[in-house]
Formats: C-alpha cells, sequence, structure tokens
C-alpha cells in the first residue's frame, strides 16, 4: 500500500525526523491560507505546491512547483487541483490530484539520496545512500554503481551506530552533521519495523543552506501482508489513486492486475496465472489482465470473477484455467455455468479444466448449451481463445 | 529414493484443529502420510482427526518423536509456529500458510542459522515424495512415483509439470513447491543440490517467476553443480513492471526480476529452458531418452 507524500511526512513528525512545515489541502483558497499560515509561524517567502499523487517522477512532470506570494500557491493548486497528472510512472491516463501539499521553502546547500528497503537476496533491510541525490536512482545506478552506498542491517542486532556513521561519512556529511544522520537514520529505521514499511525514500534528503539535514521528499510504502497489524496505517489508504477494477477485485479478495489486451483470463493460483498470460502472447493474442481466483475456486468466485472482467469493456474473449486439484471439475464448471448464465457473458469462453472428475466437468460444459468452448490442455486453450477473436 | 521426506517421515501438524489444517490434514492422512501429532495451544489432551493434540511443540516432538512439522497457522502467528518447531528440534519445518509479513520472515531467517533444521516455504503447497509422503496441500492422485525432482516457486505450476511427467510416465522422486514469498526457507540451489545426490532422480523440471534473482543464482549454481538434464520455465513475460502478481515476491522493481533476464541466464548455463509450461514433461522426455 503506498502513502502520499503528506502522510508519509506525518510519519516523519511522529519519529522525530527533520521535515520542513506544510499542510495538505484540496481547495485553492485553503490552499492561499495555509501559505498565509506558515509564513506566519516563520517560514520564508517561497512555498513549494506539491500534487499528491501515488507517482514518482512528479517535478519533471509539472507536479511541484515553486510560489514565491500565497496568491501564487493558491493559482498553483487551483491549476493542479482536479487534474490527472501524467508522470513517467504513471502511464498515460495518469493519476488525480484531489489534494496538494503546500511546503515551506527550503534552501538547498546539497542533494542526498537515501532510501530503506527490503533486500530480499540478502535477506536484511538495507539502507541504500547517494551523494547524487534528487536524480533517478536506478539511472545512477545503472551508470555509476560506484556512487551508491548500501549497509545491511542484521534483525537481531539492529542498525549499529558504526554503520549511519560510514554511511554518514560516505555522503561526504561534515562531523556534525553525520551526529545528525545517525541520529536520523535510528529513528528512520524505527519507523521501517514499527510501520512495516516494504520502501522508505527521501530524495531528496537535502543539507540546507545552514548545514543541517531535512527530509524534503518522503515515500513510503506499507507492505500488504502487514495490514493486519497496522489498523491507523489501513485508514491511510486513498483509493482514488489505485486502479478501479484492482480495487473491486481486492474487496472481493481476488488477485487482480489490469493489462492492455482484449483476451480477457481466469485462473486459480498465481504462477499458472502469469503463465496462462504468457501462453495468450505466446499464440499471439493479448491478455487483458491478471486474475488468480485462488486455490480454491469456489462456484462463488468464479461468479465474481465474470462480473469483473466483464466490466473491462475492452475484453472481446475470456479464458478459463483451472487446474482442479482438490476442489472437483464438475463442480467448478457449475460454478462456470451458472455464472456464464447469470452474469449474461456475451463474449466466447474457453474453458480448460483439467483434475479430479474432468471428463464429466468437460460433457457438463459442453452440454450447456451455452457459448463455452471446452479446451484439452493449456496450449489447445490458448489456440482456441485466440482463434475466437477472429 | 527421494529427498527431504518419505515413508518413515513423522509429522507433527501446528494448526492441526483449524479449518484449513483439519482439511487438509485428513487429505495427507487418506495418501498414507504419517501424522503423529497436532499442536494448539489450549487444545493439549484432546484428540483431533484421532491424533493426539499438544500445547507445546517439545510436548508433541517428546510424546511422538515427530521430525517434520507441517505448518497451517494463520499469518500472525505463523512467523511464532516455524521458531516453535525450530526450537523443538524438528528438522525439517513446512509452512503452508500465505500472507507473512516479510519483516516477521526476515527475523526468521536470521533465527533458524542457530539450528540444524531446513524451512519450506512459507506461501507454498509444500512437499511430496509420491506413493509415501504427503506434507501440503497439493492433490495427491496427479503424482506417480518415477524419475524427476521438480522444484517451483508456484502451487499450481508445480501440479502442471506434476501431472505431465506422470502421463508421459516419467514419474516424480520428490517435488519441492519453494513458495511464493521474497523471503523463503529453501531455494532453488538447496534443492538443486539435494535432486543432483540423489540417485533415483534423473532429470530437475525447475519452474521459476519473475522478482527476485534465485532464478539468475540457481543458473550460475547448475552450470558449476549439476551434471543432470534439467529443463526450465520460467512464469511472468508478459508481467509489467511495478505491480505484484498474485504472490507477495512476484514483482518486477527496479528493472530487476523480469522473467527475460531469467531466462537469458539459464540458457547461458546451458539450461533447457521452454517457453511454454504445456512442454515442461515433454521437454523431460525428451532430455532423457
Amino acid at each position: 500500500m503506498n502513502l502520499h507524500e503528506y502522510q508519509a511526512k506525518e510519519l516523519f513528525r511522529r519519529f522525530a525526523i527533520p521535515v520542513p512545515a506544510g499542510e495538505v489541502v484540496g481547495t485553492p483558497a485553503q490552499a492561499l491560507a495555509a501559505a498565509g499560515r506558515l509564513a506566519a509561524n516563520g517560514a520564508g517567502q517561497i512555498w513549494v505546491v506539491k500534487a499528491q499523487v501515488h507517482a514518482g517522477g512528479r517535478g519533471k512532470a509539472g507536479g511541484v512547483k515553486l510560489a514565491r506570494s500565497p496568491e501564487e500557491v493558491g493559482q498553483l493548486a487551483r491549476g493542479m487541483l482536479g487534474t490527472q497528472l501524467v508522470t513517467k510512472q504513471t502511464g498515460s491516463r495518469g493519476m488525480p490530484v484531489n489534494q496538494v501539499y503546500v511546503e515551506a521553502g527550503s534552501e538547498i546547500a546539497r542533494e542526498l539520496y537515501l532510501s530503506l528497503l527490503v533486500d530480499r537476496s540478502r535477506e536484511r533491510i538495507a539502507f541504500i545512500g547517494s551523494a547524487a541525490g534528487g536524480m533517478d536512482i536506478e539511472d545512477v545506478a545503472a551508470k555509476t554503481p560506484d556512487k551508491i552506498l548500501t549497509v545491511v542491517v542484521n534483525p537481531a542486532a539492529g542498525l549499529q551506530p558504526y554503520q549511519a556513521r560510514q554511511l554518514g561519512y560516505g555522503l561526504g556529511l561534515d562531523n556534525e552533521q553525520v551526529k545528525q544522520f545517525v541520529a536520523m537514520a535510528a529513528k528512520l529505521y524505527r519507523l521501517f519495523n514499527e510501520c512495516d514499511a516494504s520502501l522508505l525514500e527521501i530524495n531528496p534528503l537535502i543539507v540546507t543552506a545552514a548545514g543541517d539535514l531535512l527530509a524534503l521528499d518522503a515515500k513510503i510504502n506499507i507492505e500488504e501482508n502487514a495490514l493486519f497489524r497496522q489498523r491507523e496505517l489501513m485508514t491511510m489508504r486513498d483509493p482514488s489513486q489505485e486502479d478501479d477494477m484492482e480495487r473491486r477485485a481486492a474487496e472481493h479478495d481476488l488477485n487482480y492486475v489490469s493489462l492492455d489486451g482484449n483476451i480477457a483470463c481466469m485462473v486459480n493460483g498465481a504462477g499458472l496465472a502469469m503463465a496462462t498470460m504468457d501462453l495468450i502472447k505466446l499464440h499471439g493474442g493479448e491478455p487483458a489482465n491478471f486474475l488468480d481466483v485462488g486455490g480454491g475456486a469456489t462456484p462463488e468466485r468464479v461468479a465474481e470473477a465474470f462480473k469483473l472482467i466483464l466490466s473491462n469493456s475492452q475484453v472481446k474473449a475470456i479464458l478459463v484455467n483451472i487446474f482442479g486439484g482438490i476442489v472437483r471439475c464438475d463442480l467448478i464448471a457449475e460454478g462456470i455455468i451458472s455464472a456464464v448464465r447469470d452474469v449474461k457473458v456475451a463474449v466466447p469462453v474457453v474453458v480448460r479444466l483439467e483434475g479430479t472428475n474432468v471428463d464429466q466437468g468437460r460433457a457438463m460444459l459442453k452440454d450447456s448449451g451455452l457459448a463455452i468452448t471446452p479446451a484439452d490442455d493449456l496450449t489447445d486453450a490458448a489456440r482456441k481463445v485466440v482463434a475466437a477473436l477472429k | 529414493m527421494s529427498i527431504l521426506v518419505n515413508k518413515n517421515s513423522r509429522i507433527v501438524c501446528q494448526g492441526l484443529t483449524g479449518k484449513q489444517g483439519s482439511f487438509h490434514a485428513q487429505q495427507c492422512i487418506e495418501y498414507g502420510t504419517n501424522i503423529v501429532a497436532g499442536c494448539t495451544p489450549g487444545r493439549g489432551g484432546s484428540e483431533h482427526l484421532g491424533i493426539p493434540v499438544f500445547n507445546t511443540m517439545p510436548e508433541a516432538v517428546r510424546a511422538t518423536g515427530a521430525d517434520v512439522s507441517m505448518i497451517f497457522v494463520p499469518a500472525p502467528g505463523a512467523a511464532d509456529a516455524i521458531l516453535a518447531a525450530a526450537d523443538a528440534g524438528v528438522k525439517l519445518i513446512v509452512c503452508i500458510t500465505e500472507g507473512i509479513p516479510v519483516l516477521d520472515m526476515l527475523r526468521v531467517k536470521a533465527a533458524l542459522k542457530d539450528y540444524d533444521c531446513r524451512l519450506i516455504g512459507p506461501n507454498c503447497p509444500g512437499v511430496i515424495t509420491p506413493g509415501e509422503c504427503k506434507i501440503g496441500i497439493m492433490p495427491g492422485f496427479i503424482h506417480k512415483p518415477g524419475r524427476v525432482g521438480i522444484i517451483s516457486r508456484s502451487g499450481t505450476l508445480t501440479y502442471e509439470a506434476v501431472y505431465q511427467t506422470t502421463r508421459n510416465g516419467l514419474g516424480q522422486t520428490t517435488c519441492i513447491g519453494i513458495g511464493g514469498d521474497p523471503v523463503r526457507g529453501m531455494n532453488f540451489i538447496d534443492c538443486l543440490e539435494l535432486f543432483q545426490n540423489d540417485p533415483a532422480t534423473d532429470g530437475i523440471i525447475m519452474v521459476g517467476e519473475i522478482g527476485g534473482t534465485d532464478e539468475e543464482a540457481a543458473a550460475r549454481y547448475m552450470q558449476q553443480h549439476v551434471t543432470k538434464p534439467v529443463v526450465a520455465y520460467i512464469a511472468g513475460v508478459t508481467a509489467p513492471p511495478g505491480k505484484r502478481m498474485g504472490h507477495a515476491g512476484a514483482i518486477i522493481s527496479g528493472g530487476e526480476g523480469t522473467a527475460a533476464a531469467k531466462f537469458a541466464a539459464l540458457e547461458r548455463a546451458g539450461v533447457k529452458t521452454v517457453r511454454s509450461p504445456a512442454e515442461l514433461g515433454s521437454a523431460m522426455q525428451e532430455l532423457l531418452r
């Protein structure tokens, strides 16, 4: 689950990690008022207006702008609110800007990069730092890997001060700044663990003109598997930033990912669901989605899944691929038949069933009188569904 | 021969009395698996499915001589269950549970270094030696004792490979679902080593998927250490970057973990790859001819 910048900074404040003063607002008038309050509380006469979307690359896309008066803050907010911001991470439709963050401007002496993530091959939380802040870290890693510093933390010992010191000096900080950095790193590590983060990124982490460290941006992703114990963070979810189909699927406990093609698929098991998309492509078609209905493909779930994939108007054919292990194929066939009937599926449906009572299941599909084509195996299924489009 | 489990394995099921545990333990018993104990705190002294239930793992192990644990404990308590099994001296821990927070698994993996035991999973179908011992949620009837070892990150794709090798007569020595999470117990390399050293295994099928770099590491390992024929398939060629494809570990991030990179690494290492999972069985048959 992604958090907005303003939510991440709220968490930073709770852990006493320094961030600029700022307020999140939903209207230009509120933006104007927020700018006035920030100035009244001692911020300077420069503000930054930042579109709150779940995507990186906002700066280059016009989602982060400087203002030199409260009126300009209001104007910039008016220009951003209600629009779709298209960045290199959003796809062509962009993300809706429903809120902007109005922040006090900072005087920047240096820009650094700092992140914490789960390094899956080392099986450790890792700190990644670079003196090349403000840039796309993937580009830095690709072009100048020697500029990337990594520190991995033993979970039993936790982050040690020497590790933070090494990273701080490696980033070219002076003695006083390294002291600040060691304190900040410890707080970030605690935040990462206590919030079950999967990614925490500060880009840029700046050294101000006065020589202090300040998190100018903040990005936090929370691990989905840990949401059961992060009730408060769950309330920070912003459905407006999520794919509508994916959100509806999640409500029914279905795993769904939207793709651009026109052949929908419904599969049990994540690996087989990916493989089914690949097979459609291999045989000349384009998959419309990833959809895993789970190991126990019950009739109810199958019906929900049909409703979901049919709400995508691009879909011109459906491939159902179920390896019925412990669930019997005749039961699954029954579920498919009633779903196709109830949901009034109007596009061709190709079904590949395998497992217990498979012959019975296939016969039921064939005799249903519906536009369901049974397939013999994986390859046959992919061929038939691609052919059904012609 | 086989690896990891056989007809002599004695299994304790953690979470036996829950809905999932009850259902799948019953299936395992029907397959012939020797489940000797259950462990559910608060249910000690009772019987479930005709099996004695214990409050703690040391009690269960002492009373029954269990050497393998099968875990169905729900995600919030699963990391605790894994460590309880390790601390009780169980040699093989098979964790079926899906949805364990990754930070829990980091701590579990670090702590397991103190014990002489292996972990399979979590978020996996389990392990089976056909005709002898089924530990997990895989449909037993599709398996057949035979010559091929199977390793996979995906449950249902394991079943595809199993089904194909059953139908073409090759059969399986042992099949291991290593699980779909980013941080897990046994990895491809651990399983490859065991299969390479198992005299009954003539060939190995390896099913990977997008996310991480374990398949690349396995490719390097195979080039140096595996002489038996291997057929490999990677799921997720069409998966978009940055999206979690069902499994917590199946995500392309920062340009890392693409199917293309994994296929390339395997092919560089001289491993036979197939672009369709429907060809796993026939490709293995070809290599073993």
